[in-house]
């Protein structure tokens, strides 16, 4: 079941198209990668959902409803152009902007104590921001967008200014925040992180969604009869025997063993490849190459731009 | 409704607990107070200093003329050429020589000395040899030198106001004049004082991209509104401060004042007067002070002062808003920011006008216009302004601030979401037409 229907969304500003009827499924639950390069429209799409900027037409459908102001409330929203105020105490602007989504001062409170604690910043609840490390803020910025308990969360480019250490922590709590039920919207350059966390994506190319589906599924989609071939032997012999059938992309020398990566033609099998390779060495393994998100983003935009 | 009450309270907050803040507030009356009294302090030394005078009086008019002063002593020179009179300056016995040719009708005298004698010093010596040959010319046409003392033309007018039930009233231009200004020109500063800090919160929210998260619950113009009443408080609270500070200051001064009273009397009795006497000139002229000052109508003033100190700074306001949110930085703000100055400074000058004609048609026109009224208007109204004008000033007042916080917010609402873009007007004239 979708929890975020997003419905043929058109919106122009004073001078270029942002969106052009861009239609969304978010299922509950899940993890949902929005991709696109920069100036795609990525952003527009988010302010509409956090009702910042109303579509010129289309509409939004929240858990069922038509999406309204009263809707912000289940919303966190950790925008990528993030910041707090710098001469504010930690802790007040923490609660500050707990109550403004809705929260009692003394819930917020007791969650913030709690959330504080589990990132190692409670020492800093009465220092200013601006004495906090970029690192400290970001953790911060964090607990402000999930205090309220949202059932919708939208994080834009979380993982930026965070060292490893921090990334990881992130990603756990993500995780387990879909285990608590969130669904949650993940808008990201970084493919690894997609790769790793996203169960569906979406891909928004100059305003037009160009692609969306479960990972699993998108890339089972794009894989192009692509294996990698593990074995001992010569190669040369191999390469000057080979027909019209396969397509060699690659070669690279690895722990000892020769890796050949054969594209599969005129309808040829696994089975076909084998025997034509068997004479020439001793066949350590093989394997399907499954194309990476970065590679089916990179595809996806260049043939877009192409056409 | 909430949380606007939420972002008030933090624009507050936030503005009040800032340490530069309670400095400025706490130090800017001392300050002023420290000024005045330095300024008192320097004036009493000056005239304690006694000076003496060596006068070179080849006419022999004025031995009698120029008389001693509590500061100034004369000394007259006999038989001395002017010369020998220098090097007596030069030495450095006398503060000036004073020259006075054999005959008067040059009308030039020199006055000489090492450094430069002080012009309250000057002018009581003109006084006196003015006096004394208006005197003697008087007394060779022919006239009675009783009638010539008598004739003294040191007079005083009261003005009184007499309304149509024929009622009078003692009032003061002088008064109305100094409430006027002083109303008006607490309005001009406390606008752009505070015009301008709320705009320096919105560029602070854009550049901190803190508005991004806060526009994600609330919306931007209860952002912006949040914030222009937040930092109004912080107005009125500064205001009310100074205006207790001052009370306070007042009342000191006026106790150290009183000691000095004393001293006065204790000095008019040596004197020979009655203290009654002294009492009573006391009380004369404290009336003559406080009944006009009471005679204005004070509410209506008062009134005024608080409708148009909020009218004009939410007029003003809202706009500073919309360029902070047009903005990236404080000094991208200057484009933007001349057609805001430029009717609050006219306000100023055009004030300076009313001030002399407080019915012309300059004073009504510009007290009428919404953008320049706040100021004007107040500058009218201590001395006594139609009712029709001043309920039609306020009313147009309402309708602009209505209209421009209007349209400040459509500006402020895109402007606050683009970052690293500089704006020119045509870009603002398309957000204004912009929908959604």
């Amino acid at each position: 079941m979708s929890f975020l229907e997003i419905k043929n969304i058109n919106k122009t500003f004073v001078n270029h198209q942002a969106l052009s009827d861009v239609s969304l499924s978010v299922p509950e639950g899940k993890i949902f990668g929005l991709l696109g390069p920069n100036g795609a429209g990525k952003t527009t799409l988010i302010r509409i959902i956090n009702h910042i900027t109303l579509p010129d037409s289309g509409e939004v459908m929240f858990n069922g409803e038509k999406l309204d102001a009263k809707h912000v409330m289940q919303i966190g929203y950790l925008p990528e152009e993030r910041g707090l105020y710098k001469k504010m105490k930690t802790g007040e602007q923490a609660l500050y902007f707990a109550q403004l989504k809705g929260m009692k001062r003394s819930d917020a409170m007791e969650k913030l104590k709690y959330w504080f604690r589990k990132f190692e910043i409670e020492g800093w609840w009465n220092k200013k921001v601006e004495e906090l490390s970029k690192g400290m803020q970001q953790k911060v910025q964090f607990i402000v967008t999930i205090l309220h308990e949202p059932k919708l969360l939208i994080f834009d480019e979380p993982f930026s200014g965070f060292d490893p250490i921090n990334v990881n922590l992130l990603k756990e709590e993500i995780l387990n925040l879909k285990k608590n039920g969130s669904t949650i919207i993940f808008s990201t350059h970084n493919m690894a992180s997609v790769e790793e966390i996203c169960d569906n994506i979406a891909l928004i190319n100059k305003s037009k969604k160009v692609l969306d589906g479960d990972v699993n599924e998108i890339k089972q989609q794009f894989k192009e009869n692509v294996y990698d071939l593990h074995f001992k032997g010569s190669f040369d012999k191999f390469s000057a025997s080979v027909t019209t059938d396969f397509k060699i992309e690659n070669i690279r020398k690895e722990n000892g063993n020769t890796i050949c990566r054969v594209k599969l033609l005129n309808g040829t099998n696994t089975n076909q490849l084998l025997t034509a390779m068997l004479q020439y060495g001793e066949i350590v393994g093989m394997n399907e190459v499954i194309p990476s998100v970065n590679d089916i983003f990179i595809r996806v935009v260049e043939r877009e731009n192409k056409s | 409704m909430n949380k606007i009450i939420l972002i008030i309270q933090r624009e507050y907050l936030a503005r009040v607990r800032n340490k530069t803040f309670i400095i400025l507030t706490l130090l800017a009356p001392v300050l002023m107070a420290g000024f005045i009294a330095v300024i008192v302090y320097l004036s009493t030394l000056e005239s304690d200093k006694s000076q003496t005078i060596l006068v070179n009086d080849h006419s022999n008019l004025f031995k009698e003329s120029l008389s001693d002063t509590k500061n100034i002593k004369f000394t007259f020179a006999d038989k001395l050429n002017d010369d020998m009179a220098k090097k007596l300056i030069t030495e450095g016995n006398y503060t000036a020589l004073l020259i006075i040719p054999d005959s008067i009708q040059t009308k030039r005298l020199n006055l000489i000395s090492e450094n430069q004698v002080n012009i309250g010093t000057k002018m009581y010596i003109t006084k006196q040899i003015e006096k004394k040959l208006r005197h003697d010319k008087l007394k060779s046409m022919g006239v009675d030198p009783d009638i010539i003392d008598e004739v003294n033309p040191e007079i005083s007018i009261r003005t009184i106001k007499i309304n149509k039930e024929g009622k009078e009233e003692i009032s003061s231009a002088e008064a109305a004049l100094g409430i006027g200004y002083i109303a008006s020109f607490l309005i001009y500063m406390f606008i752009f004082i505070y015009g301008a800090m709320v705009m320096r919160g919105v560029i602070e929210e854009k550049t901190n991209r803190v508005v991004e998260i806060i526009i994600s619950s609330v919306k931007p113009f209860q952002l912006m509104m949040g914030k222009i009443i937040g930092v109004a408080l912080v107005a009125f609270t500064q205001l009310a401060l100074w205006i207790t500070f001052g009370i306070i200051i007042m009342f000191a001064a006026q106790s150290f004042m009183g000691d000095t009273a004393n001293v006065q009397e204790q000095m008019i009795q040596t004197q020979g007067m009655s203290p009654e006497v002294q009492a009573a000139m006391n009380n004369t002229t404290f009336n003559d002070i406080m009944t006009p000052i009471l005679n204005l109508p004070i509410a209506l003033i008062l009134f005024s002062f608080v409708f148009y100190f909020i009218g004009g700074y939410l007029l003003y306001s809202s706009l500073f808003a919309a360029i902070g949110g047009a903005v990236d930085n404080e000094t991208d703000t200057q484009q933007f920011m001349l057609p805001i100055t430029i009717p609050l400074i006219l306000s100023l000058i055009v004030a300076q006008t009313v001030m002399q004609n407080p019915e012309g048609p300059v004073a009504f026109w510009f007290s009428v216009i919404p953008f320049t009224s706040p100021v004007v208007m107040m500058m009218r109204v201590a001395y006594g302004v139609p009712e029709w004008e001043l309920i039609l000033s306020m009313l147009l007042l309402v309708l602009a601030f209505i209209g421009t916080t209007w349209l400040a917010a459509k500006i402020y609402r895109i402007g606050i979401l683009i970052y690293g873009k500089k704006f020119s007007y045509k870009d603002l004239w398309m957000w204004l037409k912009f929908k959604g």
